[in-house]
């Protein structure tokens, strides 16, 4: 018996090792950790249980079969973060390279397969070179048998990436399809084809960084949702988002004992928008004293940052925040921002986070380069999401709603719950400016009759109550109380029912 | 005793002043200009009135709208506060054809000490001691050296149409009067095109220490003792204290004495201060009269428990002072921290915006050590260009001065204020200075002290352990919440040094265990969500503001700025893997100093500039900021456009070596 634990343990010992010492050395050397230690960081201690340590692939060719490693280069299994359960793959960049093998790829399948089955979320460590070349077709067949995993599980489980090396090619799939990205600063990228073959195709010269880099992936392409110095701030931070996502789309977003009260006042926003409409402010501070604790995980921050979006919590519950950001771009709606806000829509209404909205917005962004790039089809996304969207919704309108920015922020109309405005509220088909030039431009040339006319319909529209009027919002509430009203319409969400029409899926334009 | 008040001023002290006459029930008037629409003087007052635009001279400067705010609320009396009108010898003119009483002394006193010259003949005819100099022509170097002998040595030789330091010398010799004087002549000559010389004696050391005083119509005028406010920056005094740490009582009644013989000598009323430029010797020289309640008149409140604002009233309404000289004395000691909207970090730039978190310490002025903070700004305000950049005036009081710069370290540490840059940490820097502590002060101290600028403060071992200590306890307090079994040990790190301890905690007690089976005691009542922590590491009382950043806390305590990162050990022990990032070198990008608009680029990539070029403006807050070149460079990078909204520290251009 003792010899054959004996033998256990080398064997262990042996996988644990992954490609060897000296692999690792050069892994810690490029300033990144084994996948194993990814792990270790990533979930609590003593929690995870691993899978597969013993299987190794199958191939023959080009040598393959004198190059054995257990485990074949990816870490599968389970554990556990803040006392929750997680699944969890890590690929181990010094075997192969992390390259995807079919065994590599089963490994993983079998997880997210335990993973949907039991109700509880995916996170995927990427670190890989790609497919197993000299596996060919296999090694494709196994990216694929992972692509349509991810896409089964979506919307049932959390699925999280988080690229910490090279990931290229078919590689990048799984990921995209996963609820959030995150990558590490200057030691991960990600791109479908590399700068050899960049520069081959198109001539253009471009570094990794550049091409794939994390600045690039969460400023310019939106593909990475956050990124952050080094491997262990990284994983930290995954645990953090981690804490706010309920394990399932069975389950409820999880509920923290918080150190705040739900009617803390915040005197402070009462001056908060400016007396011009011009001038712009922080919704980012509305934000802050709203939440809980004053803590907000802000999702793709470095893009689009017209709009804001992120988790939050309110009486210790989960809810996501969508707000016009009227620092940037006047806050108004362009392709960037709905895309980003509707994406962000669809997560919360797919795992019942509730959302709140937050409104100040000019319009949609004019221009050709808008039309042509699509904001039709991509604001549409925004207003499919928010009509689609079944969870508690309730919306804030601090000062601009104008026109079809309006109707799609979570207005009444597509079924927000429950509607608030500000006193500073301004809800119109446009500016009191622009509206006076169409209603009479037989005056345009009357400089004090356009003033007169552009302060009658200032006068008129610039403020909440013409909505109030119709219900189409419930109350016009003082700033400094929001989080209390906020906070308290959630709670009376909490049972929601909504039904929906029998269907297959909706059709959202994408 | 007049039953209505207008306060011609803004910001703290009108909320100072208003607070006073409501106390003794003045019905109080407040005036504000368009950007003080929402101020915290405005909602203080029982009635306001807007007099105008934004800039000053619209309106906190503009006699005609005040005194047309006067008539319009049937103020009898009005109070100028400091600055804008308090020493316009016009404004207390034009109400006393309105029979409105202004509070304050006659225009005469005012327009005697308005002038220079004028006050420093009066002060020498009145007895008091000036500066030894001479103000008329010099013929040559010798008469130069003849004048510099009488007055004795050093001397300062300094153009008369000079300022900013140039043309000026100092002297030690015959020699160096004789070559100072044609040097400084011909600098003189050519940089002001008027090569008139003065000298006077050099002040050594010298510490900026002055007189309240107060008076009444009926030919009374007390002295209230001195301040010494010899912390300056460029001028400006930032700590302030009562008493001066350096006068003995001789010298104290000498200042007092002169200064009162001077007031009576112009027939002064109301309260004024009378200040004096001290060298090593106690040897003091007056300065000049300021005839207005000054900015650091707490001081002498907390030190006499006086209401000078009251006795104000009282003189201005004609009463006579309820006290003599005998009733004036010292109590305990008092401290004033100046704070200021402006980044000690950026070479004390100004800073605008809004104060989006403004937590002073609670005020107490009934158990020692005293804790006063007159102020003029809620949570909320915008801190705007056009005015003053202070936004508080943090007072400590005890009966020693030991005590009252300790109260004031505390009371520093527990000010929040987010939002807009301030110099909080500066001012706990200078408390926690050996040198400030022991009373060595001049009017160079902050210069000497900080001759690269401020960089933040390094705690010292025991400190910094604490600081460890009370990371590790919050970072517990919350992991614990999220998972009950989170196990015991964690690392915390900060720099490149680390602490292991095992927590244990119980209730508001964590016993840190450390390797060596030292343990160390945290009573903290810290809760997540909290940004300022309060707790005692082995006794000793801690206040540190925190907020949280990925995996640790950001701690500011004492004038020190750092990053705690409380992680398990394992994860501690992979740390140093973790690559090194160096910061971008930051010579090599214009940045852009504040949240702003491009309005400007000036130059083009390729273009080498001078040291002193304009390179872009950047408007902020209406305010246009011209951003120049340091030193020569290429434009190797124009990163933005015109029209461009960027945030602080965004890059507009970046520079070559050339």
């Amino acid at each position: 018996m003792q010899k054959i634990i004996a033998a256990l343990d080398q064997r262990r010992t042996d996988a644990r090792l992954g490609g060897g010492q000296k692999r690792i050395d050069a892994q810690h050397g490029k300033g990144k950790l084994t996948a194993r230690e990814r792990l270790e960081v990533l979930l609590d201690p003593g929690s995870f249980e691993e899978y597969d340590m013993f299987v190794t692939h199958r191939a023959v060719d080009f040598g393959m079969n004198e190059n054995i490693i257990p485990g074949d280069g990816v870490v599968t299994g389970w554990g556990t973060i803040n006392g929750r359960i997680t699944y969890v793959f890590s690929q181990d960049f010094t075997v192969f390279g992390g390259s995807l093998s079919e065994t590599h790829a089963q490994k993983i399948c079998k997880i997210m397969d335990l993973a949907v089955q039991n109700g509880a979320p995916v996170i995927g460590l990427n670190d890989s070179g790609g497919a197993r070349i000299q596996e060919g077709v296999a090694a494709l067949g196994g990216y694929a048998e992972v692509f349509w995993r991810n896409v089964q599980a979506s919307g049932a489980i959390p699925q999280i990436s988080v690229v910490m090396g090279p990931t290229a090619g078919g590689a990048v799939y799984s990921p995209a399809m996963t609820d959030f990205i995150y990558m590490v600063k200057d030691t991960s990228y990600m791109y479908v084809t590399g700068p050899d073959v960049v520069k081959t195709v198109t001539s253009e010269i471009v570094t990794h960084e550049e091409l794939g880099g994390a600045s690039t992936h969460t400023k310019v392409s939106s593909v990475a949702d956050a990124a952050f110095d080094n491997d262990i701030e990284t994983l930290l931070e995954v645990r953090r988002l981690f804490d706010f996502l309920p394990l399932s789309a069975a389950d409820k977003p999880p509920a923290v004992a918080v150190n705040d009260t739900i009617d803390r006042a915040e005197s402070s926003l009462d001056t908060l928008i400016p007396d011009s409409a011009n001038k712009p402010y922080d919704m980012r501070e509305v934000i802050l004293k709203i939440a809980d604790e004053g803590d907000f995980l802000e999702i793709q921050k470095d893009h689009a940052g017209n709009i804001l979006v992120g988790f939050i919590r309110l009486n210790g519950s989960t809810v996501g925040v969508v707000a016009n950001q009227p620092l940037v771009l006047a806050g108004c709606l362009d392709i960037n921002s709905s895309k980003k806000a509707a994406r962000f829509i669809r997560f919360c209404d797919a795992f019942s986070i509730p959302i709140l909205t937050l409104v100040d917005v000019p319009g949609f962004l004019p221009g050709v380069a808008q039309e042509y790039g699509g904001i039709i089809k991509h604001g549409a996304k925004l207003l499919f999401a928010y009509a689609e969207a079944t969870v508690p919704k309730v919306t804030v309108i601090t000062r601009k709603a104008y026109g079809g920015a309006y109707d799609v922020m979570a207005s009444k109309h597509i079924r927000a719950d429950v509607n608030y405005a500000w006193p500073t509220a301004e809800i119109a088909v446009m500016g009191a400016k622009g509206a006076t030039e169409i209603l009479y431009r037989s005056e345009l040339g009357d400089k004090d009759k356009i003033a007169k006319r552009t302060a009658d319909y200032e006068a008129r529209f610039a403020n909440p109550f013409v909505a109030a009027e119709r219900g189409f919002i419930d109350d016009v509430i003082m700033p400094h109380g929001t989080r209390r009203r906020v906070a308290r319409a959630f709670e009376t969400l909490k049972n929601k029912k909504a039904v929906i029409p029998l269907k297959k899926h909706g059709n959202i334009p994408l | 005793m007049f039953s209505s008040l207008l306060i011609a001023n803004r910001g703290e002290i009108a909320c100072r002043v208003i607070r006073t006459a409501k106390r003794m029930g003045i019905r109080t008037i407040a005036v504000y200009s368009y950007a003080d629409r929402d101020a915290v003087h405005v909602k203080l007052a029982d009635e306001a009135v807007h007099i105008g635009g934004s800039a000053a001279r619209d309106s906190y400067l503009s006699i005609e709208k005040i005194v047309a705010a006067c008539k319009a609320t049937g103020a009898e009396a009005v109070h100028p506060g400091y600055g804008f009108l308090s020493e316009n010898a016009a404004f207390p003119a034009a109400l006393e054809k309105e029979g409105i009483i202004f509070v304050g002394p006659p225009v005469k006193a005012i327009e005697a000490m308005g002038d220079k010259i004028t006050s420093k003949k009066l002060a020498a005819a009145a007895g008091v001691s000036t500066v030894p100099g001479h103000m008329g022509l010099i013929d040559d170097a010798e008469h130069a050296v003849a004048i510099s002998r009488t007055i004795g040595y050093p001397v300062m030789i300094k153009a008369s149409a000079g300022g900013g330091g140039k043309g000026m010398r100092i002297a030690h010799t015959d020699a160096e009067a004789r070559e100072g004087f044609e040097r400084s002549k011909s600098e003189a000559a050519s940089s002001f095109g008027d090569d008139r010389i003065f000298i006077e004696k050099f002040v050594t050391e010298p510490r900026h220490i002055e007189i309240q005083l107060i008076g009444d119509q009926h030919g009374n005028v007390l002295w209230l003792n001195e301040r010494e406010c010899s912390i300056q920056r460029r001028n400006q005094k930032v700590i302030e204290e009562a008493p001066s740490p350096f006068l003995d009582a001789a010298t104290r009644k000498a200042m007092g004495e002169q200064s009162v013989a001077l007031a009576k000598a112009v027939g002064y009323t109301s309260a004024g201060t009378v200040e004096f430029i001290v060298d090593k010797d106690r040897n003091f020289y007056f300065l000049e009269m300021n005839t207005r309640l000054q900015v650091e008149h707490p001081v002498t409140e907390l030190i006499t428990g006086l209401d000078l604002v009251e006795l104000m009233f009282l003189a201005a309404a004609g009463e006579k002072l309820p006290l003599t000289q005998a009733d004036v004395g010292i109590n305990g000691w008092a401290i004033e921290s100046r704070i200021y909207a402006e980044d000690p970090f950026r070479n004390f730039l100004p800073s605008t915006g809004r104060l989006t978190r403004y937590r002073p310490p609670a005020e107490n002025l009934v158990q020692a050590p005293f804790i006063r903070n007159d102020t003029g700004v809620s949570e909320g305000s915008e801190i705007a260009t056009y005015y003053d950049p202070m936004i508080a005036k943090l007072c400590t009081w005890a009966p020693t001065r030991t005590e009252a710069i300790d109260a004031m370290e505390v009371a520093l540490d527990e000010f929040e204020l987010e939002g807009v840059g301030n110099n909080i940490p500066f001012l706990s820097a200078v408390m926690g200075q050996e040198r400030f502590r022991s009373g060595r002060l001049t009017t160079g101290y902050i210069a000497e002290e900080f001759p690269n600028g401020f960089s933040g403060v390094a705690p010292d071992a025991e400190s910094l352990t604490h600081l460890a200590a009370l990371a590790c306890t919050s970072a517990f307090a919350l992991d614990k919440r999220l998972y009950p079994m989170t196990p015991e040990p964690r690392a915390v790190i900060i720099g490149d040094q680390r602490w292991d301890f095992s927590v244990h905690a119980d209730g508001i007690e964590y016993w840190l265990t450390q390797p060596d089976g030292k343990k160390l005691l945290v009573e903290s009542g810290w809760k997540p969500g909290m940004s300022l922590c309060i707790a005692r590491v082995d006794g000793r009382l801690h206040h540190v503001k925190l907020d949280r950043v990925t995996g640790g806390f950001r701690l500011r305590w004492r004038g020190a700025d750092l990053v705690a990162k409380v992680l398990l050990p394992h994860v501690a022990d992979l740390m140093p893997v973790m690559p090194v990032k160096l910061p971008p070198d930051l010579s090599k990008f214009l940045l852009c100093p504040m949240p702003g608009q491009i309005v400007r680029i000036d130059v083009a990539e390729g273009d080498i500039v001078e040291d002193g070029q304009t390179l872009a403006i950047v408007e902020a807050m209406k305010m246009e900021n011209v951003l120049k070149a340091e030193k020569r460079a290429k434009i190797s990078k124009v990163r933005v456009k015109p029209g461009s909204v960027l945030a602080v520290d965004e890059v507009i251009l970046e520079f070559e070596a050339v």
